[in-house]
């Protein structure tokens, strides 16, 4: 063993003191770090001057001059690239949120049949998920969209549920309602009833809380949301218009219309990030000491109320933060819309708005600040909701 | 401290080769001995791979003569396939050195994409194809159809345009590919495919009964194709731009595939002919090229007419009449540049 005499060299010396060195380590990085990039953006620059083009986002405020199929806001080709861009995005998170919902509840059921005594059931979620987690979801996806437009048949002999709900290679079509004037008594009636039933709840948890005694908190409040403004609207006079799809020409005219772009990408999302929470759900649950499921069934607590009172509420912290890295890939998988022609942002002005103006560094960097967003946001309302259902400790 | 000199050289490399790129096309191809050339991922008679991997079709053959011209062999191409969205984008990286992939010249291309066209080698239109089945005679019937279209293409912009001019409504199904429109198209997602005429010939040509498919006669657009180049090298393009004019000029004054050489190697009577050549005249050498450049370029793929009647003529499974890109005396529109 030699131990490094101490040098009389005020560098060297700095240099062995490990706080210092710190110091000095850090800084180079960072030095490095900063200079890579400046290095690539200068590069950018450089270049995009060689060949004479500047960056500018002006162009967002011309017209578009192409048509999207699918639009939830007004859009023509007479649109600007900016309102093209609002359409791709609102399609992209269309397509996000029904995906996120759909695999949640995917996910918690094969969550669930992952852990069940019965053989099959288990056996069915467990050949599922490895079957589905194994393939990559741009094959489901091309999967999915294959079989929708060539298995199905086309317009003229689409399937037909009682002349109103119509099914074929062009997609879903459902009749869509017109609101007559009257409507907004019924909508008012509705959101009277979501007011009351949270008043409800807390008052009847209150009340069991202070007596014991039990309301029926369920059915009151449905009754509340759903059955009230239900009789209004009859009482009214059905204040709502239906435009019925209807076979003219080469597709249906009226309704609405869920493309098989749409369908496609959306299962496919959905059960490609439902084997993954599958597995998250069965771990959370698995998390769990057993003993405190023989403790809540030794008080004599049924079976579902110990799920829903004394397993869930503990799994649901190990389960909420991989949850979230979940719904984060779903939105950013979401851009493999492009595969199949789904308009969302990637193809909106990632894509058509992109190659007709010409403008790569521009839009690209709007698709970068966009999804950066969409994640930020995700997480922020997960993490939100992870902090409130931490154990609170007293 | 030699960790450190050899860490600086490397990033003073770095730098170098991210300005290199902006060093003279030809010494580019040239030193890399091998001309990259960008083209469709596969549009068959346009640029497709055959059975054995080796491209073929009318945007294929101009890529080998611009190579025969600048590298003497007309193999010396390594092809760059690409969708119509990535084509301008990879041009503009230097990702290829010239472009011949059915593209129409416009003037926010030529302007805003800073792309130089060389002059236009197939003139074409933008059409309709629909089953026969169907019972269309006429784009204006069309209303409420779907309506596969290539995304990234003029043909996209036209088709809003002509659909708002009519005041008929459609539902657009983007696609990325000829080969994907193809798909969606048999499967009868959309009822119609539009692209340029030729490239309807082409995917007609694939079916098993091309004849239960018809072209509608309305074409509703100008689509005059054409290479390009990146704008900034003028003597690039000069190049490219005169290639293009020669093989023209070569069919006009029937100079062929099978004497192109001969003629090169002996001074005949006719003057333009042996400018052409190279066998009089310094044509070749004020492009920065050798005396031969022309004449190995038509040796390579043929005149321009050779290379239409191989690739998408009439006895071709396209079966695309000359119509417009006839020779400006027999009834059509081409009219090159003379060679002197």
């Amino acid at each position: 063993m030699s131990t490094p005499t101490p040098s009389t060299n005020p560098l060297l010396r700095a240099w062995y003191d490990k706080e210092t060195r710190s110091i000095i380590v850090q800084i180079i990085a960072a030095a490095l770090i900063l200079s890579f990039f400046a290095y690539i953006i200068n590069n950018a620059v450089v270049n995009l001057a060689a060949i004479g083009k500047d960056i500018s986002f002006n162009f967002l405020w011309q017209n578009a001059s192409y048509d999207i199929n699918q639009h939830l806001i007004e859009y023509s080709s007479t649109s600007n690239h900016f309102t093209a861009m609002i359409v791709g995005l609102i399609n992209t998170l269309l397509v996000a949120a029904a995906g996120i919902v759909l695999a949640t509840m995917l996910g918690f059921m094969l969550g669930v049949m992952r852990l069940s005594n019965n053989w099959l059931t288990q056996k069915i979620a467990y050949v599922y998920i490895e079957y589905v987690r194994n393939v990559p979801v741009l094959l489901h996806i091309l999967l999915l969209h294959g079989l929708i437009i060539n298995a199905l048949p086309r317009p003229k002999g689409s399937y037909n549920f009682g002349d109103t709900f119509f099914l074929n290679n062009r997609g879903f079509q459902m009749p869509s309602p017109e609101f007559q004037s009257l409507f907004w008594i019924v909508g008012a009636f509705v959101v009277a009833g979501i007011a009351f039933a949270w008043w409800f709840s807390r008052h009847a948890q209150k009340v069991q809380d202070e007596t014991g005694k039990a309301y029926p908190v369920a059915m009151i409040n449905i009754a509340a949301i759903v059955l009230l403004p239900f009789a209004v609207y009859f009482v009214l006079g059905s204040p709502i218009e239906w435009d019925v799809p209807a076979l003219k020409g080469f597709n249906f005219k009226g309704g609405i219309v869920v493309r098989p772009e749409f369908i496609a990408l959306w299962l496919a999302l959905s059960f490609y990030t439902a084997a993954f929470i599958g597995e998250i759900v069965r771990a959370g649950i698995v998390a769990i000491n057993h003993g405190q499921t023989e403790a809540a069934q030794a008080l004599g607590i049924s079976n579902s109320r110990t799920l829903k009172l004394v397993v869930i509420p503990q799994a649901l912290r190990v389960i909420i933060p991989p949850l979230t890295s979940q719904y984060l890939n779903l939105a950013k998988n979401s851009s493999l819309a492009l595969a199949i022609g789904y308009m969302d942002i990637v193809a909106t002005i990632g894509g058509i708005s992109l190659n007709q103006t010409g403008r790569e560094m521009e839009c690209m960097l709007i698709v970068m600040a966009i999804y950066l967003a969409i994640s930020l946001l995700i997480s922020t309302v997960m993490n939100w909701y992870n902090n409130r259902i931490q154990l609170v400790e007293r | 401290m030699k960790l450190i000199n050899k860490v600086l050289t490397g990033v003073a490399l770095t730098a170098m080769t991210a300005t290199a790129a902006q060093a003279s096309t030809l010494e580019d191809v040239r030193a890399a001995d091998e001309l990259k050339c960008i083209v469709t991922t596969g549009l068959a008679g346009f640029a497709a791979p055959d059975a054995n991997g080796r491209w073929e079709g009318f945007d294929a053959d101009f890529c080998r003569a611009v190579a025969a011209a600048v590298l003497g062999d007309g193999d010396k191409v390594q092809f760059v396939p690409t969708t119509g969205k990535t084509r301008f984008t990879m041009l503009n990286s230097g990702e290829g050195d010239i472009l011949f992939r059915n593209t129409t010249e416009t003037l926010s291309r030529d302007a805003d994409l800073k792309l130089s066209f060389l002059p236009v080698n197939f003139y074409d239109g933008q059409g309709f194809m629909v089953p026969a089945s169907l019972g269309v005679s006429s784009a204006t019937e069309l209303d409420g159809a779907s309506v596969c279209i290539q995304t990234g293409t003029t043909t996209e912009l036209n088709l809003a345009d002509y659909f708002r001019t009519n005041g008929i409504s459609y539902e657009p199904v983007p696609i990325e590919t000829n080969e994907e429109g193809f798909t969606n198209y048999v499967a009868g997602r959309c009822d119609v495919y539009t692209t340029d005429a030729s490239g309807l010939a082409s995917t007609r040509a694939k079916f098993d009964d091309p004849t239960q498919h018809v072209v509608l006669p309305e074409i509703i657009s100008k689509e005059p194709l054409g290479g390009a180049v990146r704008h900034g090298d003028d003597e690039w393009f000069d190049i490219g731009k005169w290639v293009v004019n020669a093989l023209i000029n070569a069919e006009e004054m029937g100079v062929t595939q099978a004497n192109a050489m001969n003629l090169a190697a002996n001074v005949g009577n006719n003057p333009s002919i042996n400018r052409l050549v190279g066998s009089e005249g310094n044509m070749g050498e004020m492009l920065g090229l050798d005396a031969k450049w022309a004449a190995r370029a038509i040796a390579q793929g043929g005149n321009y007419g050779e290379i239409y009647e191989r690739n998408v003529g009439p006895n071709t499974p396209l079966q695309i009449e000359r119509g417009l890109n006839a020779l400006w005396n027999k009834g059509g529109v081409l009219y090159a540049a003379p060679i002197r």
